[in-house]
């Protein structure tokens, strides 16, 4: 037997020993999923125990080195644990924005220091970030952005705004783009600084959103003081550094893929009742097929980007892509999941409907093609980019 | 097994490309259309094809062929299709060498095969008997007689029909159309009396024929297969054939596509390329990214062909449904974008718009595949 076969079966007698059973469920709604922090909030006792068994094991980021909280896998032991981990049904034990986000950063542009500092905390889940890129004036034009950070000896004095910021109002720690040179062209005057919630002068807004969640905040920066080590990178280099945040914020947003589970065709039939097998509602199963090629199509293509990659033969802003089309296609599920539902998925309230489950989650989605740089805005940068279409 | 290209696929890939490109260009198609060409190909290319071991693509080497798989197969496809090369290598060397060769007939194959892979033998599948893929329709009658059987009715879109030496005839032996049990493979001779083929010009100036058999008889070794449970290598048959349509679909539409960004890039309006105009950029990019997704589902299909052909049929139907909907949208975009030029005679962009369509069509179209998928999925 290999050391990969056996690295597969002993993962395998792992999970199953360990995983708790409420754990081996779908996700279906973002409360279902662990997000860790200084406050972490656990839908269940399984939730709690999956997060510390992973973390113990480094599993949490199975291929980070073991000195930073990871597992120190190889890529193909990396592999395998995921596979088994789909085969389970295994949820992710944590979900993190500093370890999808903020640590490709600290890999590259971080010191070693800043690593040490900030990496075994995000593998832990103890703490949880934010992402403070967009402002009210400076959305798809975010180089345009306008919170200050001023030279203050040996601190920043931030005073700004931001918006749209995810989970401001739970997260620890934000990672941040503001403006450290104001006389500079708008791309060589940005910095990337990361400071700590609690400092003060730093308040968070709920804004409610179409689904009727606030998951997200206007964040005010007031005379924030922020020590000068918490800078990563060069100083007015920060743009270099929010763009190949950027590209991996895209590739998770993506990765992640659509949702596993039973198909469409399977979930309607539930509503609707069949004929022979045969969903009763013809115009809805022919929409509901195409979907499915075109999801089953994507899917491959993703598996085919991670081979290309790794041939040394991808193609640039296969992230755009992959961005772009996962939100157009995780919308049409939703719109198909809401036609098959028909007025059961309407109910916003009570237990039958988990609340509004399925209409919320509709409404949620429209957030994909805006999230992240909006699909117009992938549509730019693939035909600049890779197509090399002139500018106007 | 990872979705790119091996070393070896990607040498057969450079050869095929630089061989096509010389010797079958678009103006290759053109100049057989405009001279009314009576075969529809030329059988000189035809035997270029057998040299280059693309006639025996799938036949083992011990019977002349090269013993390659679907992958290779569908890479030689996908320049046929950017190059709109009219040949039998789809009915011949894919469909009819599938059906010979998962039938196993080794005595049959013996004398056969080797021909095919010479390029000295064209064998086509006649299924359809009306205006859409339905294999399962199939009515035309198989009538025990004698020692064999009596075939009569009809079959139309039959692909290279006209110059075919040898028909492989879905027939009803059994049950009623409509259903998979009672149909049967017949291997026709094209000069077997009561034969009469009708050459069909279409709109992609390749080959199709519409074919009658008028009590055509039989010996019950023309069976291939076996009696009533023809289905399976049907199937298998017209699978390779879907998988094959998706790769020229493919490649069709990437030469499309590449030819319209040039011409973005190239035509000048209101003092500036047209590709500068964020409208057109935005239609550009979907289109590349429809394309790009189309690949890998395609790739996938062929692979699983190789490697697990049983449980190829889902990847099929996925990836002929895929390619036919996005060669569709880059040959419709290839047009608007050209705008006046684009609906000329002369110019070959149109030439593409025409191709495929008529593959989106052959062996059943991306709503024939999307019913199929639904299914497979039980639903
Ligand atoms: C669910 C969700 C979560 C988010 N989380 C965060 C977060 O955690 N942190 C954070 O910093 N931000 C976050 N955002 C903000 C997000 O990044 C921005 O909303 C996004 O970049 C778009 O900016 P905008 O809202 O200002 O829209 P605008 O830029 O004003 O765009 C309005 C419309 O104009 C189009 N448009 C703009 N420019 C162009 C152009 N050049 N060409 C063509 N069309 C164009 C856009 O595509 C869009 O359709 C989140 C957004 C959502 C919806």
């Amino acid at each position: 037997m290999s050391d990969l076969e056996r690295f597969r079966r002993e993962t395998r007698a792992w999970l199953e020993a360990n995983c708790p059973p409420d754990m081996r469920q779908p996700v279906v709604a973002d409360e279902d999923r662990c997000w860790g922090g200084r406050r972490p909030t656990f839908k269940s006792e399984g939730q709690r125990l999956w997060l510390e068994r992973m973390v113990a094991r480094g599993w949490t980021v199975p291929e980070w080195p073991q000195q930073y909280g990871g597992g120190g896998l190889s890529r193909e032991e990396g592999r395998i644990l995921r596979a088994e981990m789909r085969r389970l049904g295994c949820r992710s034990p944590l979900d993190s924005f500093g370890i999808w986000m903020l640590a490709p950063v600290l890999f590259k542009y971080g010191n070693e220091e800043q690593r040490r500092e900030h990496l075994p905390p995000i593998a832990r889940g103890e703490i949880r970030w934010c992402q403070g890129y967009s402002e009210p004036n400076s959305g798809s034009d975010l180089a345009s952005l306008a919170t200050r950070a001023a030279d203050n000896g040996d601190h920043f004095l931030v005073n700004g705004q931001k918006i749209w910021t995810s989970y401001a109002d739970k997260a620890d720690w934000i990672f941040c783009l503001v403006r450290t040179d104001e006389a500079a062209p708008k791309h060589l005057g940005i910095s990337f600084i990361l400071f700590d919630m609690t400092t003060p002068g730093v308040s968070t807004k709920p804004i409610l959103l179409i689904s009727g969640k606030s998951p997200f905040c206007e964040t005010f920066f007031d005379n924030v003081r922020v020590p000068k080590r918490n800078l990563v990178g060069d100083i007015n280099k920060g743009w270099e550094i929010a763009k190949y945040l950027l590209a991996h914020e895209r590739e998770t947003v993506s990765s992640v893929g659509l949702p596993a589970g039973r198909p469409l065709g399977q979930i309607a039939a539930e509503t609707l009742g069949s004929q022979d097998g045969v969903l009763a509602d013809a115009c809805l199963r022919a929409d509901i097929a195409r979907f499915e090629i075109d999801a089953i199509a994507f899917q491959l293509a993703l598996e085919r980007s991670g081979d290309l990659l790794k041939a040394g033969q991808a193609s640039p802003a296969v992230s755009s892509m992959v961005k772009f089309y996962s939100a157009e296609l995780n919308q049409r599920r939703h719109e198909l999941l809401m036609v098959a539902g028909g007025s059961a998925a309407l109910e916003w309230e009570g237990e039958r409907s988990r609340s509004g489950e399925r209409a919320r989650n509709w409404l949620r989605s429209k957030g994909n093609s805006i999230e992240g740089g909006t699909n117009e805005v992938q549509l730019n940068v693939i035909a600049k980019r890779i197509l090399d279409l002139p500018g106007a | 097994m990872a979705l790119i290209l091996t070393e070896e696929q990607t040498m057969v890939r450079d050869s095929a490309r630089a061989f096509l490109a010389d010797k079958a260009p678009v103006a290759h198609l053109r100049k057989l259309r405009d001279s009314r060409d009576r075969v529809g190909f030329s059988r000189e290319l035809w035997k270029a094809f057998a040299a280059m071991g693309f006639c025996g693509i799938l036949v083992p080497e011990a019977l002349g062929g090269s013993g390659l798989g679907h992958v290779e197969a569908g890479i030689i496809m996908a320049e046929i299709g950017r190059n709109l090369t009219p040949s039998p290598f789809l009915s011949t060397a894919l469909v009819g060498a599938t059906a010979l060769l998962r039938d196993g007939n080794a005595a049959r194959n013996r004398e056969l095969l080797p021909k095919l892979a010479a390029g000295d033998l064209i064998l086509t599948l006649a299924v359809d008997e009306r205006a859409k893929h339905a294999p399962a329709a199939t009515a035309l009658t198989a009538e025990r007689s004698g020692n064999g059987f009596k075939l009569t009715g009809d079959k139309c879109f039959v692909v290279d029909g006209h110059v075919a030496d040898l028909f492989i005839v879905a027939a009803r032996s059994a049950g009623a159309p409509g259903e998979r049990e009672g149909v049967t493979l017949f291997l026709v001779d094209a000069r077997a009396q009561g034969v009469a083929v009708e050459r069909t010009v279409m709109v992609d100036a390749h080959n199709a024929a519409r074919v009658r058999f008028d009590g055509v008889t039989v010996d019950a070794d023309a069976v291939l297969g076996e009696i009533d449970r023809g289905w399976p290598l049907l199937e298998a048959a017209l699978d390779v054939g879907r998988a094959a349509l998706a790769a020229e679909l493919a490649g069709l539409g990437e030469e499309a596509f590449g030819r319209t960004l040039s011409y973005l890039k190239a035509r000048k309006q209101f003092g500036r390329p047209i590709g500068s105009f964020q409208a057109l950029q935005h239609r550009a990019a979907r289109v590349f990214v429809e394309l790009e997704i189309t690949q890998a589902a395609v790739l996938k299909a062929l692979q699983t062909l190789d490697a697990d052909f049983e449980r190829a049929a889902a990847f099929v139907a996925v990836a002929k449904a895929r390619a036919g909907t996005s060669a569709t949208l880059a040959v419709q975009e290839a047009v608007q974008l050209h705008g006046g030029i684009g609906m000329t005679d002369e110019f070959d962009i149109g030439l593409f718009m025409k191709r495929a369509r008529v593959a989106q069509e052959l062996f059943g179209d991306d709503g024939f595949h999307a019913d199929r998928l639904a299914r497979l999925q039980n639903y």
